[in-house]
């Protein structure tokens, strides 16, 4: 059979800033800009999850797309909707939650529950304009 | 009459949360909205100015001047940052975006030359959330 590839796009809102601890004020603000701004600032998360793999003969389907849609509000959006990401998130205590690490923190938490007959993409917009993807081939 | 809309964004984080009410009421009001450590988005701003077009120029109002206005006493103000804690003109005031776009006109309509009228803030929370405000 033939793949093909299927997917689903949720949203989530949640405020975050950049700061590497380790680093003292000054340089933080030089490096992260803006974005280090000590009272948070947020985003509309736009996110897609890819699933490529032979459709079921029996059904049609890659994925039950409602399976995959509740997978993703029980394991991600839960997780880091109306969050701060760096207060309010386990995953995030001790990694600076840019829109690569968010990728790949969202890529580990649904990989387990995927079989491995699949493969996965997270693409993940932080803004319209700005946005990433896991894995990267 | 001519209509003019000039489209700005920013990003900022804030919470609903009315601090004479307990975090109960809060929460049983605004849901996940009052979440103590706040959320945030990305806000797009549309601007619409009205009036006649000026004869010698062929332009309602010049938007490079707009622009400069947005950026100086809107975007520059709330961009990166915390609506209920670093904005100046949202102090004391509820952080909705109903009370974010009148917060909006007010920076500018005074701002504006008397030829040029503001006609509406419309301003979206979320790509399905907006709210337009016309200055009633």
């Amino acid at each position: 059979m033939p793949k093909i590839a299927v997917f689903r796009k949720e949203h989530f809102n949640a405020a975050h800033r950049l700061d590497n601890p380790q680093w003292d004020a000054a340089r933080n603000a030089a490096v992260f800009g803006k974005c280090n701004h000590p009272n948070y600032h947020g985003h509309n998360y736009e996110l897609v999850v890819k699933v490529t793999g032979e459709p079921d003969p029996a059904t049609g389907f890659v994925i039950d797309l409602k399976v995959l849609s509740d997978l993703i509000e029980e394991k991600v959006l839960r997780r880091f909707d109306h969050k701060n990401l760096n207060l309010d998130t386990v995953e995030f205590k001790n990694l600076n939650p840019t829109a690569e690490n968010i990728a790949l923190v969202i890529y580990g938490l649904l990989r387990p529950h995927i079989g491995s007959q699949y493969d996965i993409k997270i693409r993940l917009y932080e803004t319209e304009r700005n946005f990433v993807e896991y894995p990267a081939e | 009459m001519v209509y003019l809309t000039r489209l700005e964004h920013f990003n900022a984080a804030h919470k609903l949360y009315n601090p004479a009410w307990d975090r109960e009421r809060n929460e049983a009001v605004f849901g996940i909205c009052a979440n103590e450590n706040w959320h945030g988005h990305n806000y797009e701003l549309y601007v619409t100015i009205k009036g006649q077009v000026n004869e010698d120029t062929g332009f309602l109002f010049d938007v490079k001047k707009l622009s400069t206005l947005i950026k100086e006493h809107v975007t520059e103000k709330l961009d990166h940052k915390n609506l209920n804690l670093d904005v100046d003109f949202m102090q004391g005031k509820m952080c909705s975006t109903e009370n974010l776009a009148k917060g909006i006109w007010q920076q500018l309509q005074p701002r504006l030359p008397a030829e040029v009228q503001l006609h509406c803030i419309k301003l979206y929370e979320t790509p399905r959330i907006y709210v337009e405000y016309f200055g009633e």
